[in-house]
């Protein structure tokens, strides 16, 4: 069973499509990509992102901020845990862990802005920044409780 | 069956995800929100086949895989093949006790987009459909053949401009209706048939569930906003599935042994076709004043349809 090309080399977190590119014609037929280093023992849906031995043909070991011009920046202060942003998170970006929401993963979310939009609490905990923008200026500049129009 | 709890949100938020990110589908692609919400309702092993389409290229770009499930892609047609061998294989392997653990839960689903379900994989999944293997069929329906550029496909609605049904001075689009592969699927009699939409996550994941826990061949259609070729703001899929639905441009419900229709989600207040079509780009020409005429027939097609799935769900035929 061939594992594919970059099998022994181990890498870090990587840019897709940085690394070497190899032709059609190297590429092993029926290629296997094993997603975790070593077979579980259990369930995968059973163990925890964080206790996983992700393989680095996983998409988990890679990353595409690079896409991104603009971020989503959360305001712990606000956020209800209602886990909409979780659900409806396309990149698996929104880091949720016994009902509580933790983050966001910056280096899969592609800032397509959709947390934003779903975020229910007044003003939202979640809003889109610049790339550039740090973290801590953002939060500074967030916005009041917004009245409702009579 | 173990089955995770969806009773609210945060109870369904402590499922560990088994679809990972950083795989190449566009910003705000509806595509990974249905496969998350399938993936989350369920914690048996899966085997996953899917057809070329955009998932399949985004979520498989060598070396990488997104997919923390056994994940096989053969073609462009058929994943409904290759998930109803795996399964006649698993059933085979379990009568000769040949697997190395033959009480975990095995659940078998196939994606395919709409082209590869409407057109192109559309004999195979009926085969697939008549030898009555225990899988689940999900179509991600975004009315086009988004991967390759936006060609029209047989779920592409009237009126809709595409790179091949182009609107213009001679035309509006799109001609032809769409097609009902719902009502196709039914009457295969398939024990379980259902359109969904991924921002109703609790109806679509109990639909799901439903699906898995079935015996037989299941088919759910889902709708799946395609920010591209529909041309919105990614940040308005989850917008762009509520008016879908609310407009029933997109009905919600299922029909269980090809007769009993039950509708899912009855929007409060319907709103007029005109919001949905207004808000993407592929239907801009239908407001200039010749064209209103599409609008309105496309108006009529929804009431119509929409009278006629409450009535076969008093009916019960």
């Amino acid at each position: 069973m061939s594992r594919g090309v970059l099998a022994t080399e181990k890498r870090g977190v990587r840019e897709l499509g940085a690394e070497e590119k190899v032709g059609w014609d190297a590429v092993p037929q029926g290629v296997v990509l094993n997603s975790f280093d070593n077979i579980l023992k259990e369930n995968v849906s059973h163990v925890k992102p964080e206790d996983r031995d992700y393989s680095d043909f996983n998409s988990y070991t890679a990353t595409v901020a690079s896409w991104r011009v603009i971020k989503p920046v959360y305001n712990r202060d606000i956020c209800i845990d209602c886990q909409n942003c979780w659900v409806w998170c396309p990149d698996t970006s929104i880091i949720s862990r016994d009902k509580q929401m933790l983050g966001i993963d910056y280096d899969h979310c592609k800032g397509c802005g959709v947390c934003v939009e779903v975020c229910p609490t007044n003003p939202k905990s979640l809003l889109m920044f610049g790339e550039a923008q740090e973290l801590e200026d953002a939060l500074a500049m967030w916005p009041e409780k917004k009245k409702k129009a009579k | 069956m173990a089955i995770t709890n969806i009773k609210n949100l945060k109870e369904f938020s402590t499922a560990n995800e088994r679809f990972e990110g950083a795989h190449l589908l566009c910003p705000g692609c509806a595509h990974s929100m249905i496969v998350r919400e399938l993936m989350n309702a369920t914690d048996d092993n899966l085997v996953i086949a899917s057809n070329t389409g955009c998932l399949e290229v985004s979520t498989a770009v060598y070396p990488y895989t997104s997919w923390d499930t056994s994940w096989i892609h053969i073609g462009f047609e058929n994943a409904a093949t290759a998930a109803s061998c795996a399964e006649s294989m698993y059933k085979a392997r379990k009568r000769k006790g040949t697997l190395p653990d033959p009480d975990a839960p095995v659940k078998f689903v196939a994606f395919g987009g709409d082209g590869s379900t409407y057109d192109i994989g559309f004999q195979w999944l009926s085969g697939a459909m008549e030898r009555g293997h225990d899988f689940t069929y999900i179509c991600l329906d975004n009315e086009n053949y988004a991967n390759t550029g936006g060609q029209r496909s047989s779920s592409t609605p009237i009126g809709a401009h595409t790179s091949t049904a182009q609107a213009g001075s001679e035309s509006y689009g799109k001609t032809q209706r769409k097609k009902d592969m719902v009502a196709i699927m039914a009457a295969h009699g398939a024990p379980y048939v259902a359109q969904l939409s991924p921002n109703k996550w609790k109806i679509m994941a109990k639909g799901f569930q439903k699906a898995l826990e079935t015996e037989g061949p299941c088919f759910i259609n889902t709708v799946s906003p395609c920010t591209t070729e529909w041309k919105f703001d990614p940040k308005d899929t989850i917008h762009l599935a509520d008016l879908a639905t609310d407009t029933l441009m997109f009905p919600v419900y299922e029909i269980i042994n090809g007769t009993e229709l039950n509708i899912l989600y009855r929007p409060k207040n319907v709103i007029p076709v005109e919001e949905y079509l207004a808000a993407q780009g592929r239907y801009k020409h239908l407001f200039k004043p010749e064209n209103k005429h599409v609008i309105e027939r496309i108006q009529k097609d929804i009431d119509a349809k929409w009278e006629y799935l409450q009535r076969r769900e008093e009916a019960r035929v």
